[in-house]
């Protein structure tokens, strides 16, 4: 996901770029106030880790390998500031040292793979800690679930950047739907490799993965429940969720949205003012499709999706730490 | 380590550019691809001038273009996406070898395979005549915040550590047979990783103890920088001049 120099527009650079600029200087604030001193030297060899965890390839089918994208992972095991601060690190130096991302895409580059993932990720995570047992099992079975889904975020904030900028004749819903069913795959090995990384450090060293940090001893200890079946389970429901979210708009919407504009009366002026008025969208993303709305309701459902996600992380994150009583007691 | 301080993406050489203070290469960089990215894809001619003035800036510095074409390789993915546009591509179509190619899907790939060339050509031109820690002085010279350039000097001082103790468990893995195929293998692996964070952690934790020893008060201690004079900024902002204004025309042109 590392997209080169003008793969989206500039107004889309320039506006990603103030987002994740904001929100790594928000990180940059708060992994000080948690980390103090000891700062540079952690988030910088944090970071080398992830930098090397890219590189190391793991096999997904027949000999073919993937590499590890460690947004959610990096937010689980060191908090979703210091994981934001860490993988922005990273990035940026893969675009101006490695050239590997183009410098004037470091805008959408830095949203997709530092922000989204980890503060998203993070969201996502605490939301399947609470459905899933407090066990360290839980904590591995959450840690794959919302890796998983960290990297379809990424995959639908990528459309919609497409939505605002794209350079080429290609729509927002094929966009859209490639880049959501590719991750959706791709999503499996990272979610799988994610949370065998967190049990394999629960096992050797639980006080280091921060989304366990409210589990005492024993809980740590009960490795079991949610290992195999509760997480395939849990899996499926979630598939089947965005799986359903998705066909239902991709299906039912435009019989849906075009009646209720039929009925609303809107249907009548809808052609005209969104072609008149749509300058912030960009002209390709929205080309060859008869009805537009149908984009932009993806594209709105997708967005608020992402934002929510993103949202709550950054509160969740935020939010003064609440321990278990019992925890400080043991 | 034990390579020094050399990095495997920095070619020495001894040349005008390797010369230059990274901050005026830094800065540079960043108008070149400004330009780069800004220009419209209409106007071929501009992107020839930027290709010409990178060609020059690169025999300069006495770069080889394989050793160029070589690193590019970066970009490939993408390539493969621009290359496929013009097939899936709406709109007007027309002949391309007797393929019915979208006209405006080959404008589309033309535009990102020119400025994601030019800009990835660019940033290796910088590192490959600057040396990475002189390349953090630059950003701290451009006011980059001195915590994130110190973080990412750690990072790529402890990256190849890292990455060769990843490339020793992996060898010990292979020497005891296990040759991953498929997804459901991958468990070894991810323990790997497991114990490399930890591993790396504790390094993390060591090198902070070490630091600490050392009188580190949490803020890096800051070498006189060396600043780069202004007659250098004027002759490179000089060299600039032909690029942004071949953009600011291409833009009022098209």
């Amino acid at each position: 996901m590392h997209a080169p120099d003008g793969f989206l527009n500039a107004g889309t650079a320039v506006a990603t770029g103030a987002i994740s600029a904001g929100t790594v200087g928000l990180a940059l604030r708060q992994a000080h106030r948690e980390l103090r001193d000891k700062q540079i030297p952690l988030a910088g060899i944090a970071a080398a880790f992830v930098f090397a965890a890219q590189m190391f390839n793991f096999p997904v089918a027949a000999g073919t390998t993937g590499h590890l994208l460690g947004g959610a992972l990096a937010a689980i095991l060191l908090g979703p500031h210091m994981g934001a601060l860490v993988v922005a690190i990273v990035v940026v130096v893969q675009a101006i040292v490695f050239a590997d991302g183009g410098i004037t895409a470091l805008g959408y580059n830095l949203l997709n793979m530092a922000v989204i993932p980890t503060y998203g990720g993070y969201a996502l995570f605490s939301w399947f800690r609470r459905i899933l047992p407090a066990s360290s099992g839980g904590v591995v079975a959450a840690t794959g679930l919302a890796a998983w889904v960290s990297v379809m975020l990424s995959a639908m904030a990528f459309s919609i950047e497409w939505l605002f900028g794209a350079t080429a004749p290609v729509s927002f819903t094929e966009v859209f739907t490639a880049m959501t069913a590719v991750h959706l795959l791709i999503g499996i090995g990272e979610g799988l490799i994610s949370a065998t990384t967190v049990g394999a450090v629960l096992a050797s060293r639980p006080d280091l993965v921060f989304g366990a940090r409210d589990l005492d001893r024993a809980r740590l200890a009960d490795r079991t429940p949610a290992r195999s079946r509760v997480f395939v389970i849990a899996g499926l429901v979630t598939a089947l969720f965005v799986a359903g979210i998705v066909s239902q708009f991709a299906v039912d919407a435009p019989d849906g949205l075009q009646r209720f504009a039929e009925e609303t009366g809107f249907a009548s002026s809808e052609e005209q003012d969104l072609s008149r008025d749509r300058s912030i969208f960009a002209d390709y993303a929205t080309v060859g499709i008869e009805n537009e709305v149908v984009s932009l309701a993806i594209a709105g459902v997708a967005g608020t999706l992402i934002v929510a996600a993103v949202g709550s992380g950054l509160f969740l994150a935020v939010r003064p730490p609440r321990r278990d009583d019992d925890a400080v007691a043991a | 380590m034990g390579a020094g301080h050399a990095h495997a993406l920095y070619v020495h050489e001894h040349s005008i550019v390797h010369r230059l203070p990274a901050e005026v290469k830094l800065a540079a960089v960043f108008v070149f691809v400004v330009s780069v990215a800004i220009t419209p894809r209409e106007a071929i001619w501009a992107f020839a001038v930027y290709g010409a003035i990178l060609l020059v800036a690169l025999m300069t510095a006495r770069l080889h273009l394989g050793f160029v074409a070589a690193r590019l390789i970066a970009i490939l993915p993408f390539v493969a996406f621009a290359l496929l546009i013009p097939f899936i591509a709406s709109g007007e179509t027309t002949d391309l070898l007797g393929i019915r190619v979208s006209v405006d899907g080959l404008w589309a790939s033309w535009n990102i395979l020119a400025k994601a060339t030019l800009g990835a050509s660019a940033s290796i031109l910088l590192t490959a005549t600057t040396e990475v820690p002189d390349i953090l002085e630059g950003m701290a010279a451009l006011r980059v915040p001195m915590v994130l350039t110190s973080i990412a000097g750690f990072m790529i001082r402890y990256l190849e550590i890292i990455v060769e103790e990843l490339g020793r468990m992996r060898m010990a893995m292979t020497a005891r047979g296990y040759r991953p195929r498929w997804l459901w293998q991958l468990r070894p692996i991810a323990t790997a990783a497991g114990a490399a964070f930890v591993r790396s952690y504790e390094r993390g934790e060591r090198t902070h103890g070490a630091m600490l020893a050392r009188g580190y008060t949490g803020v890096m201690p800051r070498v006189a920088p060396r600043r780069a004079p202004t007659w250098v900024w004027l002759v490179a902002g000089l060299v600039l001049l032909p690029v942004v204004a071949v953009a600011v025309a291409a833009l009022v042109a098209t």
